[in-house]
């Protein structure tokens, strides 16, 4: 115990230390291999495919990249999409994912290993949450030790809310935003502690490539601030501060520039001018300070009168411009999604689009629990450890969680902002009360057999180096652990090892607790890791893994796949011509350019709200309304999802009422209240005509009620309103094997009748424009 | 159109037939049977001819002479020469290669069939002629809908273009259905149940044509892979890796207007019964790690039976072919490699494996056989019983620095009878196959000895 409390230059320390670094250099490389492979249930239960919709966006994306290069992505104007209005990818997209991968694919084909695109963008997301985890225990390694960032790392390894966003297959930009997210915190925290502005240019640079990766940067560019504020509030100002945040703005502005989709926006936007008055606020602190020091009290106080006066009419004027410039914005300066961030009714009220999608929805209660486990009990736990003692570190980690809690709350997609906070504050959690427990079952046990303990020491120092000197006996509790968790009981062994001598000394004073009493709370510790572990593999491998293109049913008679999706996207790609143009609601416009190649109208990409109104109100338009408007868009073929056949619940006429609305949003002569009955929204034989004669409901079920004789939707559980109708502007070209995808195609305009081209023409041009208004609605 | 050509054909026929080569003439048929096979897509015709040398001098070959518009579509043309009395028949193959007459009227084909001893003056010889035609079968009409089935047209003569007198002959067509629409009678010409039978013809002269059109319905599944590329990789660790990349259309009458699930589903018999869903591929036995997919992803309507001799691969395309679809996807498998490997008596190794498409029944438009021998190995050439165009190329694979040496065998117009074993000969040293692990342990022993020294060398400019 000697040896430990006052560190030696001695052998058994140096060799003791030589050891931990081994070991905990193998246990990070075993997170790492966990949670690369945690992620790989969705390859060995369903295939190595690309899942959902906003990833096949990026895949194509990439493959565009590794195609046709760099500066021919950086000027790529996609006429795939948006017809006819197109989309500049290179200048919208946050191209971070797009280039870590094209780079991985690129660096791997020079070296021969002539993996394909689509097998780097698999996994590309379960490599970058093996570097989260390094990243976490980076992170939690500088405020608490290397024991709570072990924790931490294995913690979020498997943390459910991360792998739901990171399986294999799931190749989205959150995968890699994650791991640039800590890194940046990371490199922020590093900075903070030692000072160096090597540290901070590197996090500069990382937060640059948390730019390039995803929109939530603006989580960390308000974050840091308001902790840097914190910490000038509470009196914590330091030099090292200053280092850690005055680069990083100035900087990191400049980088952030650089990405074609923020450009300008890093300095216009009402999201990063909260950096920018903490970048005022801080020099005008650290001015202070300096004043301070070369001045006398006496003059100090008079400067400061007058400094102040000054500062108070500058700073007014400041804030008078940026009021007047924020107000002359209609949004204020704040983009739709920020907005709903910070007032959770403003979507739902405001702009439908952004409500529609589920993951803007705010999480139930069930989804904490799901999504983080356990942690959720761990991490007052571990906001409680934070405070003793508060360190400008640990302080950083308190805010980081309270305000993720608060967005995780708006925002179910948040929550994975929410899920590495949780993971850094359990780890804490954890490692601390191992500490505790174990110190004190030391210590009781010290007392008991002082004697024996020394001459344990030295055995014991050889094969068990990281453990504290009385390791011993301890042993024997720990056995336990490592035989239910080998990698867990590891990790709490190493705790003491960095910062041992202040703490344990105020640990045995402090902090003892009874022998049976701490054995009996390691035990139900090690359960709730365990149930942890259980709880994580499970969800990885049930309910996180469906790469929801196909679909899998398990019934008596075996599996059923359901494939559908691509049946009917290689029908299009392979049956259609390379330039028609599809319409389909905007959620299957990534699908369609990406696995059929087809232009689509509208896409995941919403930014054209009249666009998405335009195809919203075609949907819920009487057949030839909708045929008008589709005809004037050049579209050849209606895609409509129907799950009415096999019980398939989010099909169109499930999100039919978001098309009706953002429909109707912008052509007002489209009302909700037309499709509601009693303001129930039905299918079968009470609902509105309006619904009955809509093209959404009749593309859906054309010919439907052939298939049993009555028409009962499975989804809706009910008989069809309508039954037998026949289709007088288009023509049913391709319906998948389960019906799940309906595929129709504009039937050619009819030739005119003389006697109707003679009244036209007799009508004259007046007559003429006057009909092709009426005719238009949307123009 | 065709016909057209065929009649024009007979003119010019009759004229030249007068001027026709002396040496040709020493030759006649004494009794020709013809019988063919109209049943699938691809046409098979064979002919049973009786041959004399009426001429002084032996005659050491004989021509087969074929229309314009059947020799661009003439897939394969075997001949075998029957010896030996009626209980003792024995067939011999006979060697057949096409060639050019400058002589030749109205750009007909021809094939040469060289006998195994020359024909005395006098004797007589039988021979049995086997050709393939592909797309062969226009489909008339061209578009039919869901619940039609499928009719096509069949243009022949109904005498035997030959460039020889006949002194008899007899023409059977045997349709798939018994629903013949139409067909051309020339006198004596007959149909009963699915045949229809052209002749006895008595003396017909040389380069003789009349031509006739039959009319039929033929649902039989219009498979044509339009590209095809198979790529065989040996790996000498002990397998070879085989990935078949196809471009698969229905060749048939195109597919017009609605194509309806409910029809197809509830009335399965009479609902696209010129639509196919199912293929089957003859893989060979002992095959594992067997995958189908296209370019997203898998597909996963398949079933793979393994035999002692053979297996077979039940698979569907994503969805029913009708006319005119096409769809792509891609079969790999591996198999063991002693069953293909082999060392020749010189030292050299050969790959010895089945040319061909592996799915039955089925047309190759264009076929890239691409064997992919293994970093290191020299010399190689390629056995194969018919010309195809060759040539070598390099590839890339797994931490390669010279690369692969690829033979590509490109043939076009496939059919099953293709499939036959053709033989790849290289040299190899095994020592080749230990680079790569060597190379591997070199990099990490090297990262290993970089980050040594860099823990031990201290980069500081300033001693602390």
């Amino acid at each position: 115990m000697a040896a430990l409390e006052s560190p030696q230059p001695g052998t058994p320390t140096a060799m003791r230390n030589a050891f931990g670094n081994v070991l905990s250099v193998l246990i990070l490389v075993l997170i790492g291999v966990l949670a690369f492979s945690i992620r790989l249930f969705s390859v060995i239960k369903y295939e190595s495919v690309i899942h959902e919709f906003d990833p096949y966006f990026n895949y194509r994306v990439t493959q565009f990249l590794s195609k046709n290069g760099i500066y021919e992505f950086w000027n790529w104007f996609d006429d795939r999409t948006w017809y006819p209005l197109g989309r500049v990818i290179g200048g919208t997209v946050y191209p971070g994912l797009t280039l870590t991968a094209g780079t991985i694919w690129w660096v791997l084909n020079s070296l021969n290993i002539p993996l394909s695109v689509e097998t780097v963008c698999v996994f590309t997301a379960p490599v970058f949450s093996a570097f989260a985890s390094w990243a976490t225990y980076l992170l939690t390694k500088e405020v608490k030790g290397s024991g709570a960032g072990l924790a931490a790392a294995a913690l979020l390894a498997m943390v459910p809310s991360y792998i739901s966003r990171s399986v294999a297959g799931s190749y989205d930009n959150e995968a890699v935003a994650i791991f640039a997210l800590i890194f940046t915190f990371y490199l922020y925290i590093k900075t903070l502690n030692t000072g160096s502005l090597f540290y901070a240019t590197l996090n500069a640079l990382a937060y640059f490539y948390m730019v390039c990766s995803w929109g939530g940067y603006t989580f960390i560019i308000n974050l840091i601030p308001m902790h840097v504020l914190l910490c000038i509030v509470t009196g914590r100002y330091s030099p090292r501060l200053y280092i850690a945040y005055a680069p990083l703005v100035v900087l990191g502005t400049l980088l952030a520039a650089l990405v074609p989709v923020v450009g300008f926006n890093a300095v216009l936007t009402s999201e990063h001018f909260a950096s920018f008055l903490v970048f005022i606020i801080i020099h005008v602190v650290a001015l202070v300070y300096y004043i301070k020091g070369i001045l006398s009290p006496k003059m100090f106080k008079v400067a400061v009168t007058l400094v102040v006066s000054i500062g108070m009419v500058v700073c007014f004027i400041v804030v008078a411009i940026l009021v007047a410039l924020v107000a002359s914005s209609p949004t204020g300066g704040w983009s739709g999604r920020s907005l709903s961030l910070l007032d959770p009714t403003y979507a739902s009220k405001y702009i439908p689009i952004i409500a529609s999608v589920s993951e803007h929805q705010p999480p139930t209660w069930p989804s904490y629990f799901m999504d983080i486990n356990v942690l959720a009990f761990l991490v007052p736990a571990g906001i409680i450890a934070c405070f003793s003692p508060l360190s400008d570190a640990s302080s950083f980690v308190v805010l980081y969680i309270v305000m993720s809690v608060y967005f995780s709350g708006v925002m179910v997609r948040l929550m994975l902002v929410l899920a590495p906070a949780a993971c850094i504050m359990s780890g804490i959690a954890l490692s601390q009360a191992f500490d505790v427990f174990t110190g004190s079952i030391k210590y009781q046990l010290g007392a008991s057999s002082n004697s024996t303990d020394d001459a344990e020491d030295n055995t014991s120092t050889n094969n068990a180096p990281k453990d504290d000197a009385s390791a011993g006996k301890t042993d024997k509790g720990e056995e336990i652990v490592k035989e239910r968790s080998s990698k867990k009981g590891k990790k709490k062994e190493r705790e003491p090892a960095d910062k041992p001598s202040v703490k344990s000394k105020i640990k045995k004073k402090a902090l003892v607790l009874p022998l049976e009493a701490s054995i009996v709370a390691l035990l139900l510790l090690i359960m709730l890791g365990a149930f942890y572990v259980i709880h994580c593999v499970w969800a990885a491998a049930e309910a996180y893994s469906a790469p929801s293109i196909v679909l899998t049913s398990q019934s008596r008679d075996g599996l059923h796949v359901f494939d559908d999706f691509r049946e009917s996207y290689a029908w299009l790609s392979h049956n259609t011509d390379v330039d028609d143009k599809v319409a389909s609601w905007w959620d299957y416009g990534y699908q369609t350019t990406a696995m059929a190649n087809r232009t689509v109208i509208v896409d995941n990409n919403t930014w054209n709200n009249t666009h998405i109104a335009t195809v919203g109100t075609a949907m819920s338009s009487p057949e030839k309304a909708a045929w008008e408007i589709f005809n004037s868009l050049d579209v050849k073929y209606v895609l409509v999802v129907f799950g009415g056949l096999i019980g398939y619940p989010s099909d169109d006429i499930n999100k039919f009422l978001w098309m009706v609305r953002i429909g109707g949003g912008v052509f007002p002569h489209i009302k909700e209240a037309d499709y509601l009955r009693d303001g129930q929204y039905r299918i079968d034989s009470e609902a509105t005509p309006t619904m009955l004669n809509c093209l959404m409901y009749k593309l859906s079920y054309y010919r439907f009620v052939e298939t049993d004789g009555k028409g009962y939707d499975r989804v809706r559980r009910t008989e069809i309103g309508k039954k037998n109708f026949k289709l007088t502007h288009f023509e049913e070209v391709f319906t998948s094997h389960h019906w799940m995808v309906r595929i129709y195609k504009l039937k050619p305009p009819r030739n005119r009748i003389r006697g109707r081209t003679k009244k036209l023409k007799s009508k004259t041009s007046s007559g003429l424009s006057s009909k092709s208004v009426k005719k238009n609605p949307w123009i | 159109m065709a016909a057209r050509i065929g009649i024009f054909f007979v003119f010019v026929a009759v004229f030249l037939s007068i001027s026709a080569f002396s040496s040709a003439q020493d030759l006649q048929i004494v009794n020709a049977e013809r019988r063919i096979d109209l049943s699938s897509h691809i046409v098979k015709a064979f002919l049973t001819l009786k041959v004399e040398n009426i001429g002084k001098d032996p005659a050491a070959e004989m021509l087969l002479a074929f229309p314009p518009t059947q020799i661009k579509n003439l897939a394969m043309v075997q001949a075998l020469a029957i010896t030996g009395k009626k209980k003792k028949k024995t067939y011999l193959p006979l060697d057949v290669k096409p060639t050019e007459r400058p002589d030749a009227p109205n750009d007909t084909g021809y094939y040469r069939v060289k006998f195994i001893s020359p024909l005395g003056p006098g004797e007589t010889v039988s021979l049995e002629v086997l050709y393939i035609l592909t797309h062969s079968l226009e489909p008339f009409p061209v578009e039919i809908t869901q619940s039609e089935s499928q009719l096509v047209y069949y243009h022949d003569s109904a005498v035997i273009l030959s460039p020889y007198h006949i002194k008899q002959q007899t023409t059977f067509v045997k349709t798939p259905t018994t629903r013949v629409e139409s067909f051309t009678s020339i006198e004596p010409a007959n149909r009963a149940g699915k045949e229809i039978k052209y002749g006895p013809y008595e003396n017909r002269a040389s380069y003789s044509y009349t031509p006739v059109i039959i009319h039929f319905e033929n649902n039989s599944p219009f498979a044509v892979v339009e590209e095809l590329v198979r790529e065989i990789e040996i790996s000498h660790w002990g397998s070879l890796q085989i990935t078949e990349s196809y471009r698969l259309t229905h060749g048939g009458a195109r597919h017009k207007g609605v194509f309806s699930r409910v029809d197809y589903q509830s009335k399965r018999s009479v609902s696209g019964a010129s639509s196919f869903n199912a293929l089957l591929a003859v893989l060979p036995p002992r095959v594992n790690s067997v995958y189908y997919r296209d370019n997203i992803g898998n597909i996963s309507t398949s079933h793979l039976r393994t035999g002692f001799r053979k297996s077979e691969l039940e698979f569907e395309p994503r969805y029913p072919l009708f006319g005119g679809w096409s769809a792509t996807f891609v079969i790999g498998y591996r198999v063991p490699l002693e069953d293909y490997l082999f060392e020749a008596s010189d030292g050299r190794r050969y790959l010895n494996f089945t040319f061909g498409c592996p799915l039955v029944e089925t047309i190759v438009n264009k076929l890239t056989l691409k064997v992919v021998l293994p970093e290191g190995s020299k010399d190689p050439s390629a056995v194969l019983p018919f010309t195809v165009n060759q040539e070598l190329e390099v590839k890339y694979s797994y931490l390669d620095i010279v690369g692969r040496t690829v033979v590509v065998l490109q043939k076009d117009n496939v059919v099953p009878t293709h499939n036959v074993p053709f033989q790849v000969y290289y040299t190899f040293k095994p020592i080749y196959m230990l680079a790569e692990p060597f190379m591997l342990v070199t990099a990490f022993f090297l990262v290993f000895v970089a980050s040594l020294a860099y823990v031990h060398i201290d980069l500081n400019i300033v001693k602390k």
